[in-house]
């Protein structure tokens, strides 16, 4: 196991793994093959890849400590870029698909809608830990800066969850937005956990 | 000896060849108008039935026929491209089968829409219990087609079968108290996999001031695409009111109250700040969390088309506006 998560290949397979949400969403567009409503479809795939990824990135270290395998280390800012790249393709499909790339528009509607503004929000946040996720802005930024900085996934976590809430609360149709709100829950209660036993992660 | 292959007794025309609905139906037309033209009205039934027993779409061409005229109310039928067949009855919003709008069309199989009655009850002098089959001979079934729009911001166009509810309403004779219509719909939690969920009060609930009840554009469905209606579209009888929201439509209606006070209609009870009694399709009045300026056409407008303009009260304003003349309607929104 050890040998395959340090294989040279585990990256890249983990780069392409992670890209196929996107390469199908691509293709389905292309192919006319999301339904009735493509630009819903388009937006909201997009944004429930970004969850995933989310939850992906934030198992990371619990996977890690709990299984005893350091090498899973290697992964998390792979994934973590993920989430990002998702995050985007959200506002993108959002932006364009249903605004029209319309600014003065865009604007607006982020200014006038909670859920939105907290959505983009998030992902501001998640444009500062992205810009710094490479090797030198660690050394730049100091190690403890760094880790303080990058500290905000955990808000980013809780804002995505409340834009998700947000946005379905008008329906009234949870089960899904408690899906994700139980996992990301559990992920950041462990560490809340190893925090108070003052175990180092 | 000849061995075919290829041919698999499979063979299926290629999309292009089938012909487009809107092509065959203008030629229905063309049929029933020459018909009536020259042979006056008996032969005018007879072609608009000869014209409904031809093969239908292939795609629509899986429910029991439902004859109808081309209604002549004005408003009534639009010109624009009908929503494709396919698309009408497979994106649709009915809770009691799910919360996405794919789970209807799976789930809705399991309505038993025969035997129906509808019960018409409240401030009436005639009250009474009408079987589906009365109900469908109460009057002329028109074909109408409506625009729909969602408020979640899509709509479509429907060729619906029905006729206008004031029909009923003046059959049984509503007391000058009546003011509103209450408009109560099947829950069945044998058969409806969601009622139970706490997502809205069950059953749905909807309701009309007593003069939008009456407008002649406010339709009893029972039929689109000239068939009995789909499960998951709300066999067998439904409300369609073009210029409101699409969920003001209530579904599988079992039964139909006049009352005096503004009856709790569902989504209102759930959130009265996002969904207002009146919820006529209005462009200038935002719901909370998106814009209701614009709205996408089902299967016509691309993903890369801006969306198009949302018309107030969904384009019937100079056929309704009048019964809110005076109305703030920002505040009864």
């Amino acid at each position: 196991m050890k040998s395959l998560l340090l294989h040279r290949f585990a990256k890249p397979v983990l780069f392409g793994l992670s890209l196929l949400p996107s390469c199908w969403l691509l293709f389905a567009a292309i192919d006319n093959h999301l339904g009735p409503n493509p630009a819903e479809a388009l937006v909201r795939s997009t944004g429930d890849w970004t969850l995933r990824f989310l939850c992906l990135t934030l198992a990371v270290t619990p996977l890690r400590v709990a299984a005893g395998m350091p090498a899973l280390a290697r992964f998390r800012r792979l994934l973590g870029l993920f989430v990002y790249f998702h995050g985007i393709l959200h506002l993108l499909s959002y932006s364009w698909f249903d605004m029209g790339l319309d600014m003065a528009d865009i604007a607006k509607d982020i200014g006038k809608r909670p859920f939105i503004l907290v959505g983009f929000s998030a992902l501001t946040m998640l444009t500062a830990l992205a810009l710094t996720s490479f090797n030198r802005a660690i050394r730049m930024l100091g190690a403890k800066r760094w880790q303080q900085l990058h500290r905000l996934v955990y808000v980013v976590a809780g804002l995505a969850i409340l834009h998700f809430f947000w946005m379905r609360a008008g329906k009234r149709n949870f089960a899904e937005v408690a899906v994700y709100a139980a996992v990301l829950g559990l992920l950041l209660l462990w560490r809340w956990v190893r925090r108070m036993k003052k175990k180092p992660l | 000896m000849l061995i075919q292959t290829r041919h698999d007794g499979f063979l299926h025309p290629v999309p292009s060849e089938i012909t487009s609905r809107h092509i065959y139906q203008d030629r229905r037309d063309l049929i029933k108008l020459m018909a009536s033209g020259t042979a006056g009205a008996v032969l005018a039934s007879w072609a608009s039935r000869s014209g409904l027993a031809q093969s239908d779409s292939p795609r629509a061409g899986k429910l029991a026929p439902l004859q109808s005229v081309r209604s002549s109310l004005p408003g009534a039928v639009t010109m624009e491209k009908l929503t494709a067949y396919k698309d009408a009855s497979s994106y649709n919003n009915y809770y009691e089968f799910g919360t996405d709008k794919s789970d209807p069309a799976q789930n809705a199989h399991s309505l038993r829409s025969s035997p129906w009655t509808v019960e018409v009850e409240g401030l009436i002098k005639k009250p009474a219990r009408y079987a589906l089959e009365d109900l469908l001979k109460l009057s002329v079934q028109e074909e109408r087609v409506y625009r729909l729009r969602c408020v979640e911001g899509w709509s479509m166009v429907i060729p619906w079968v029905g006729y206008s509810l004031s029909e009923l309403i003046r059959k049984v004779e509503p007391l000058g108290s009546a003011k509103y219509v209450e408009f109560v719909t099947l829950a069945d939690p044998k058969a409806m996999p969601f009622v139970g969920s706490r997502v809205l009060d069950w059953p749905y609930v909807e309701g009309l001031r007593m003069d939008e009840a009456m407008h002649p554009l406010t339709l009893l469905g029972f039929g689109m695409y000239g068939e009995v209606l789909p499960n998951q579209n709300g066999a067998p009888v439904r409300l369609v009111v073009p210029w409101k929201y699409g969920f003001k439509s209530s579904k599988s209606i079992v039964k139909i109250r006049f009352t005096e006070k503004q009856p709790g209609t569902a989504w209102n009870k759930a959130a009265a700040n996002e969904y207002g009694f009146f919820s006529n399709v209005n462009p200038g009045v935002d719901h909370p969390r998106w814009s209701q300026a614009t709205e996408r056409r089902i299967g016509e407008d691309g993903l890369l088309t801006r969306k198009r303009k949302t018309l107030m009260f969904n384009g019937y304003e100079a056929q309704v506006g009048q019964l809110y003349a005076g109305m703030d309607l920002k505040k009864n929104f």
